[in-house]
């Protein structure tokens, strides 16, 4: 969902509460906001599409390998990483080097996108994947915790598709879409959102402003 | 705790807290806005439950009221709960005071605690708390002292 905006990299802190102005708490997600430096852009006429390429948070150069460290050399770079893509109408505007203003591109009040990899539950069946019933325990019942039946016999005489099977459940991207921000702290590069965001606490986030009417 | 988490916690969590623990009856200032107006109610009870820590630490208070169980949970760095004050302190056994819900009557009775002498427990039980905390900064411990004689 990286539309037509740039978006920011960030980390999950955790999450903590905070009060409005009525005095009410508000549950909030800490997000600590990484180097987020513009390290290319691309161009309908070089790439066939614009886009800006935004690397993360600053690493060490034997974390990176040769070509992707020689590229930060060669523009004079801090080496970063992870190295994002995000899609705009117009590329001028950012120059390789530039740090994202965070404080233009993240204000409160405003909805945001926010997409992380959700936390990994491994291979589950379907009573927590899909939150199916299960069979009795006990009182001589062999049917406990499996799928039972997944469909009917020569008619159709083929199992429909997109029926919810047992398999690797979370560990995959998601957008949680229109969270509000409450607070930008641009100096310590501290994002307050309102809401859960997706992942573990240290784990990737990508934010962008949401598509809506609202911002 | 995170160490962000807690920086921004840190301004949010209120420094005037008295020192209360379970079996406490306290009274719980707590701003009601009506209308566009604000006004202060009391609200008085016995402590059974503390939970959570930094900023989200509630604690829920349970009186009887008309015969029926009220229990009211409270957070406690809330801007809207004023200030809470300490009436009594009470001698209980457990973290958890739920046994208080099957009870009536007498048998809901917690027993006073008997403090040492260290404890400021000649001051009034209102102004315990404040006193108490006065224990803590000594240079302030004088004055404290003071405005409880007075």
């Amino acid at each position: 969902m990286a539309g037509q905006t740039i978006g920011l990299m960030g980390r999950k802190v955790g999450m903590t509460q905070v009060f409005d102005d009525k005095g009410l708490s508000v549950p909030v997600t800490v997000v600590k906001l990484g180097a987020n430096v513009v390290t290319a852009t691309r161009t309908k006429e070089k790439n066939g599409y614009t886009a800006v390429q935004v690397g993360g948070f600053e690493t060490h150069e034997n974390r990176l390998n040769k070509p992707a460290a020689g590229a930060f050399k060669k523009n004079n770079l801090p080496f970063l990483k992870p190295l994002k893509e995000f899609r705009v109408s117009d590329a001028a505007g950012y120059n390789v080097g530039d740090k994202l203003p965070v404080a233009d591109i993240l204000k409160e009040g405003m909805k945001i996108d926010v997409r992380g990899t959700s936390i990994g539950k491994g291979f589950q069946g379907t009573i927590k994947k899909f939150n199916h019933g299960r069979g009795p325990m006990s009182h001589g019942s062999k049917f406990h915790r499996s799928m039972g039946s997944i469909g009917a016999g020569t008619t159709p005489g083929r199992v429909f598709r997109g029926l919810s099977m047992p398999g690797q459940m979370g560990n995959i991207t998601v957008t949680v879409r229109k969270l509000t921000v409450v607070k930008v702290d641009a100096d310590k590069s501290i994002l307050l959102v309102k809401g859960a965001v997706p992942g573990a606490e240290g784990g990737l986030l990508e934010i962008t402003a949401s598509q809506t009417k609202w911002n | 705790m995170n160490q962000i988490i807690q920086e921004i916690e840190a301004p949010l969590i209120k420094d005037n807290v008295p020192q209360m623990n379970i079996g406490d009856t306290v009274k719980v200032f707590v701003k009601i806005v009506e209308g566009n107006k604000e006004r202060t109610q009391g609200y008085e009870g016995v402590i059974i439950k503390r939970r959570g820590s930094g900023v989200g630490e509630t604690i829920t208070v349970r009186r009887v009221f008309q015969g029926i169980g009220i229990e009211r949970v409270f957070l406690i760095h809330s801007p809207r709960v004023e200030k809470i004050t300490v009436q009594r302190r009470g001698h209980v056994r457990r973290a958890k005071l739920y046994y208080l819900r099957k009870r009536t009557g007498k048998a809901t009775r917690i027993k006073e605690k008997v403090t040492g002498k260290k404890d400021v427990a000649a001051a009034p039980a209102a102004e315990k708390a404040p006193a108490a905390k006065a224990e803590k900064a000594a240079p302030a411990a004088e004055k404290a002292a003071e405005t409880a004689e007075a």
